[in-house]
């Protein structure tokens, strides 16, 4: 069973539905304090999967996942070093995903850090519903072909809420690095599209794009595709009663059972994906 | 040798990078405050670094992985040297006005903790670090806009320097001068009346001459002066907002027409007599646990049960509205953690009244800050505290009114998931006192009691010291403690220090026991507090817990492993006393009887005279679509989205029926509706009613309509009326004037007869009083304003409905009698007149059922209930909620026996209680109007896909309305947004 550890500390505070995502996903997940992490009570290679969940780690003092980032780096760097070349998964969503970017492990080049995600256009934090395109096709959270279980949907939705999260980049050229790299992993749609037409890109107009980000991106992976970071909650829709106006296509009597309902979430197959590929992973090794 | 050495790192944003936010949102209020500006400012964050031999190599390690982002800032490092002198910033060059922002001695910043772990991390120990904020100014500014620039916008005078002058910016470490003890004793003995008045006036004790004269009686008996810090103890545990002397206080009270009523205790003989008489009822036990401890708690499943609290923080709110609003949700939030052994807090609520916000500068009284300001500070004060804390803020409200100028009300609400079995907590005598959390500093010295007292224009200097800042990740923190701790069984007792600090916390758990505390134990920020600010300090996120001697270590150790301070700072003794220590020196011996049971008993008298009803004819002619305009861009009616979405109401994975909804995520949404537990269907309904208009003519009626209200919320949305709890939150002027008195007492007699007509039980409620704002020109008193909160079971959250239509070609339902009860209306405010104020139908609770059972069987698209600006504004909010038209003839309408004079405009725009308009399908019609057999119900139009909404008049008026939903929802999504770019 792929063991899963999200990783919380002060401030965190997605990890209770980040757990839960990765437990209906089938996971075995385990939720630790970074503390357990640096006494050793807890070892990172013990584990599959590693997330990074949202809240404000430190109270984003000193700016988003700082904090947080700054004690990765200087006590745990040999660990995760280990654990991301040894290509086991790593998820980080929102201030995880501010923390990633903090590390250099998103994009995760040599040299200067490239990336950083700063305060939205819009000047304030924000609760909104997104669309999503998955845009690559070498990240183990969104395998949209179906190569390890039930095939990630190409479209997505979910909600961001957050008031860092314009992905920027150091030079604007770098933007060719990602794209070629195939390292964009997601980008903000206008909708959800109509049968047979693709929704349109949101080009950086708000709301679609909800905090300017460059090229519309929502997420990004490294190039081995082990690494996700992205600012949705995709945690947060995994069961179809949390999509925002699913009152306009109610489920029946007969469908409102909580099994029925509880993995029909957009965001779920970014977990059950991720299981997916440490199971098939397992099974070939054996 | 090594020294001191002391660095100035100034961080500032990349030209390269495009415009600063921070720079941008700044420049976007000068110019608001000075008529605008030509030219830019800029802004950059300035980090002082000191510690031993603290080298550049060190700074630089710091400056690029702690205090900047290399991507968008640069640093600059400047060696201070001993630290003595700072820097000119003017002398690399720039010309204008360079202003330099920081924190007050003493006050809270909490991104220094954050930093020393950083710190730390680095191997960089053992640094004392303080921040500041520069601003250069290429704009040019005149002397004397200097001041104005200062207070309005770069700073709160309540908290923050400005310094224009870097010969006057004076070291940023001045170390706090040690205390040394000397015990303050006040001889009461032989004062005179006059002398205890003066006594309580002088020392912000608050206290009434009869109190003062009880306890001067009291230390007569004891044969000794009083010590200083036995008056603060007894002061805080007297106030008014500690022990609602007022509430439940003896009162006379004389009716509208002239009937004598007695109330022994007001809370208990109307509120409190309703839950009572609701819980002899119960079949099965649904309050679990009422008016006795931080929150009620009302049972959920077999397994849990769900508390509910809301509390108010109108005067810290009034002079520092960011910290004041941010500390009111942290507060209400340790109210959960401290209800029974600790409840986990998964919502909260938020309702805020404001003056105008586009109110003219030369009409703002001294002293008040603006109420543009105020809202702005208030809302990101909750943002910022709730969503740290990682709980959805997603229901509540926002009234505006002059009389909220000077004096706003914050009323921050939490609910919470708890185990059934811990709803009870015990304190055994021989446990230990336990402090966890934050540190204690002079924060919120008097803030119990100077929020028992109205606030004048001096209020912002004097009561500065009363200006709580809040650190949310601490009280995350000890939240994961808490839980954790109380699923192991590691104590016995918890609650929080809210008003009055350790006093108030320790005295409470110490009721039935006694308690000995060693006050020097308890850990400081900073040096040099006295023994008695250490006990009443209200310094934020602490709680106290009862832990049994056997269990400390263990909890200690849990504590710790969270990065918490958890302090052994006493004992529950057992001998009825409360003794206080420093440093071996006893500095309070009091007995718990006479502190909890030696307040003298209040009398007052109250009378309530109707005012003058008006004539319900209204003076201005406006048409229909005229009326419904004004209405819907009438701030209390207008989309509240810009503050909505300001806060995260989805965090957690709970919330099924969210605020904004329809198509677009713009609709106005009766309640929500959230599941606490992720393994079942099963959830909660929340909604809140309110109306301080009504207040103003009949205080009775509007208790009973913020009731109705508060039920037809949670009703719309798929909660269940009979398993719905509610909580009263009283919010009026000075009760010292029998007639204000009066009015609240006539809202208690309104809150107990609906409770029991509704068969909602109150289960938690609280009281501000004196909520009035002291000018040189006269008093602004608020309106009485009665906040009522529901919270309701929801048997399958799959059931629920939202308020946006659907599908054309459904008819619309309307449910409940539509009067002409104007009173108080928002038609009444735009055209005039008046007349009665919303009743409470006899009908009223089976119509509530007959709703409930509708959803429930799944026979309804959508439901919307009717409140301010009546049946037009709720057609209009459904239809350009879900982009649709929808049709309604008013001859169809269901109208009382004695109504039919009921005009068209009356009949669109009457706020009468009771009703919901329901979108049906065709084909479920029938099934839906059987249910409502023998009640007012019946269908007034239907949905159509012309995106237009139509009304046509009775006695064959023809169309008097027709008006696109796109326009109308323009109208009402414009005027509450107050982005400053």
């Amino acid at each position: 069973m792929a063991k899963v550890l999200v990783l919380r500390t002060a401030g965190v505070n997605c990890d209770e539905e980040t757990a839960h995502a990765f437990r209906l996903a089938g996971g075995e997940v385990s939720v630790r304090h970074v503390g357990s992490l640096l006494r050793g009570e807890d070892a990172l290679e013990n584990f599959d999967i590693l997330a990074i969940p949202g809240g404000f780690s430190y109270g984003d003092d000193l700016g988003a996942g700082t904090v947080l980032a700054n004690q990765l780096r200087t006590r745990l760097a040999d660990d995760l070093h280990a654990f991301v070349d040894g290509g086991k998964l790593v998820i980080g969503i929102c201030n995880g995903f501010q923390v990633l970017v903090r590390l250099g492990i998103l994009p995760g080049w040599e040299g200067d850090k490239a990336a950083s995600l700063i305060e939205n256009v819009s000047g304030k934090f924000e609760d909104r519903w997104v669309h999503l395109r998955v845009e690559t096709d070498q990240c183990a959270f969104l395998d949209c072909s179906g190569g390890y279980s039930e095939p990630c949907a190409r479209y997505l939705r979910a909600p961001v809420a957050h008031r860092e999260g314009r992905f920027v980049l150091r030079d604007p050229d770098m933007v060719d690095r990602l794209r070629e790299n195939g390292q964009i992993a997601l980008t903000y749609r206008v909708s959800a599209g109509e049968e047979d037409q693709e929704p349109g890109a949101a080009e950086g107009a708000y709301p679609a794009n909800p905090n300017g980000s460059v090229l519309d991106i929502a997420g990004i992976c490294n190039e081995q595709g082990n690494v996700l970071g992205l600012m949705p909650h995709p945690e947060r829709f995994v069961h179809r009663l949390q999509a925002p106006s699913w009152t306009r296509n109610p489920p029946d009597a007969s469908e409102s059972t909580l099994g029925s309902l509880s993995r029909a979430g957009d965001g779920f197959s970014i977990f059950s994906g991720a299981i997916g590929f440490v199971n098939d992973r397992a099974d070939k090794i054996r | 040798m090594t020294s001191l050495r002391t660095w100035e790192v100034e961080v500032h944003w990349r030209e390269a990078c495009g415009a600063d936010p921070r720079a941008v949102e700044l420049q976007g209020q000068l110019a608001d405050l000075l008529d605008g500006c030509d030219g830019g400012i800029k802004v950059s964050s300035l980090f002082y670094l000191r510690g031993e031999g603290l080298d550049q190599d060190q700074v630089a390690l710091a400056a690029e992985h702690l205090l900047s982002d290399s991507v968008t800032q640069e640093c600059e490092l400047r060696d201070l040297g001993d630290g003595e002198r700072l820097p000119d910033p003017q002398a690399d060059g720039d010309v204008g006005h360079v202003a330099t922002v920081r924190k007050k001695t003493g006050v809270m910043e909490p991104v220094e903790e954050s930093l020393l772990k950083g710190l730390d991390d680095l191997g960089l120990s053992g640094l004392s670090v303080r921040l500041a904020l520069r601003v250069r100014f290429q704009i040019p500014l005149a002397e004397e806009q200097l001041d104005l620039v200062g207070e309005k916008v770069l700073s709160n005078p309540a908290i923050e320097d400005v310094f224009w002058d870097e010969t006057e910016v004076p070291s940023p470490f001045i170390a706090a001068a040690p205390y040394e003890f000397s015990l303050g004793e006040v001889e009461l003995s032989g004062i005179d009346d006059e002398g205890l008045v003066q006594l309580s006036i002088d020392g912000q004790l608050s206290l009434n001459l009869d109190e003062m004269r009880t306890i001067r009686d009291h230390f007569e008996t004891q044969g000794r002066p009083a010590t200083d810090i036995e008056l603060e103890t007894i002061a805080q545990t007297w106030s008014e907002h500690c022990c609602h002397k007022t509430l439940t206080a003896r009162i006379e009270h004389e009716g509208p027409d002239g009937e004598k009523f007695t109330y022994e205790n007001l809370l208990k003989d109307t509120i409190a007599r309703a839950t009572r008489e609701l819980m002899e009822q119960e079949e099965t036990p649904f309050c679990l646990s009422v008016f006795k401890d931080n929150a009620g708690v009302v049972a959920f499943d077999d397994e849990y049960g769900i508390s509910f609290k809301v509390e108010t923080h109108n005067h810290p709110s009034a002079i520092e509205p960011y910290g004041g609003a941010g500390t009111g949700i942290g507060g209400v939030l340790r109210d959960t953690l401290g209800t029974g052994l600790g409840a986990k807090p998964i919502v909260n609520t938020d309702v805020f009244c404001f003056g105008p916000p586009d109110l003219p500068m030369d009409e703002l009284p001294a002293g008040a800050l603006h109420p543009l300001r105020v809202l702005r500070g208030v809302v990101s004060g909750v943002r910022d505290y709730g969503n740290r804390m990682g709980i959805p803020t997603a229901s509540g409200a926002l009234y505006f009114d002059e009389r909220y100028i000077g004096n706003p009300l914050v009323y921050c609400g939490s609910i919470g998931l708890i185990p059934r079995g811990m709803v009870e907590k015990v304190v055994h005598p021989g446990d230990r006192v336990v402090a966890l959390g934050g540190r204690t500093g002079r924060d919120g010295i008097h803030g119990a009691t100077f929020s028992s007292v109205e606030l004048t224009e001096e209020s912002e200097t004097v009561s500065s010291g009363a200006v709580q800042i809040g650190n949310a990740i601490t009280e995350k923190k000890f939240l994961d403690v808490l839980i954790k701790a109380r699923d192991l069984g590691l104590y016995r007792s918890v609650t929080d220090c809210g008003a009055g600090g350790f006093s108030s916390a320790v005295g409470e758990m110490g009721e039935e026991t006694g308690a000995r505390v060693d006050l020097e134990k308890i850990p400081l920020k900073y040096e040099g507090l006295s023994y008695w600010e250490i006990w009443i300090s209200e310094a934020q996120e602490r709680m106290v817990f009862a832990v049994a001697p056997e269990k400390y270590a263990e909890f200690e150790a849990l504590a710790e492993s969270e990065g918490v301070e958890c302090t052994d700072i006493g004992e529950f003794t057992g001998n009825g006393k409360l003794e206080l220590f420093y440093e071996g020196n006893q500095v309070c011996d009091l007995g718990v009887d006479f502190l909890f049971n030696g307040r003298p008993p209040a009398h007052f008298s109250s009378v309530f005279r109707k005012p003058e009803v008006e004539a319900a004819e209204p003076h201005v002619g406006l048409s229909a679509a005229a009326l419904l305009r004004e209405i819907l861009a009438a701030p209390n009616v207008a989309s509240k989205e810009w503050v909505i979405r300001q806060y995260d109401h989805e965090v957690q994975g709970r919330s099924i029926i969210k605020p904004l909804q329809g198509p677009a995520a713009d609709g106005p949404g009766d309640g929500v509706v959230f599941t606490p537990r992720y393994d079942s269907l099963r959830g909660i309904a929340i909604g809140c009613g309110m109306n301080p208009r009504y207040g103003d003519i009949d205080p009775y009626r509007m208790a009973v309509s913020a009731v109705d209200e508060a039920v037809r919320n949670i009703v719309a949305c798929g909660g269940n009326p009979s398993k719905t709890a509610i909580l009263d939150n009283f919010c009026w002027g000075n009760t010292a004037r029998p007639e204000t008195l009066g009015s609240l007492v006539e809202a208690s007699r309104g809150c107990y007869d609906a409770a029991m007509a509704l068969g909602t039980p109150f289960v938690s409620g609280k009281d501000s009083l004196n909520n009035e704002f002291r000018t040189a020109s006269g008093t602004l008193s608020i309106p009485p304003s009665l906040l009522i909160s529901s919270l309701s079971m929801v048997e399958d959250v799959s059931c629920s409905v939202t308020m946006d239509l659907k599908e054309s070609g459904n008819l619309l339902v309307l449910v409940g009698e539509t009067r002409a009860e104007m009173g108080g209306s928002h038609y009444a405010k735009f055209a005039g007149g008046g007349g009665d104020v919303p009743c409470l139908p006899p009908e009223a609770s089976q119509i509530h059922q007959a709703m409930h059972g509708a959803i429930q069987q799944r026979l309804v698209r959508s439901c919307h209930d009717l409140s301010e600006g009546g049946l037009a504004v709720a057609a209009a909010e459904m239809a350009f909620s879900g982009g649709l038209g929808a049709k309604i003839q008013l001859d169809k309408l269901p109208v009382s026996a004695e109504g039919g004079g009921l005009d068209d405009l009356q009949g669109l725009f009457s706020e009468s209680n009771c009703r919901y308009l329901v979108e049906v399908s065709q084909e479920n019609k029938e099934a839906l109007l059987a249910l409502f057999d023998g009640l007012p119900a019946a269908v007034v139009g239907e949905t159509c896909e012309d995106g237009v909404l139509e009304v046509t008049g009775k006695d064959g008026a023809g169309e008097i309305l027709s008006e696109s939903i796109e326009e109308l929802r323009t109208i009402w999504k414009e005027p509450l947004i107050f982005d400053a770019v």
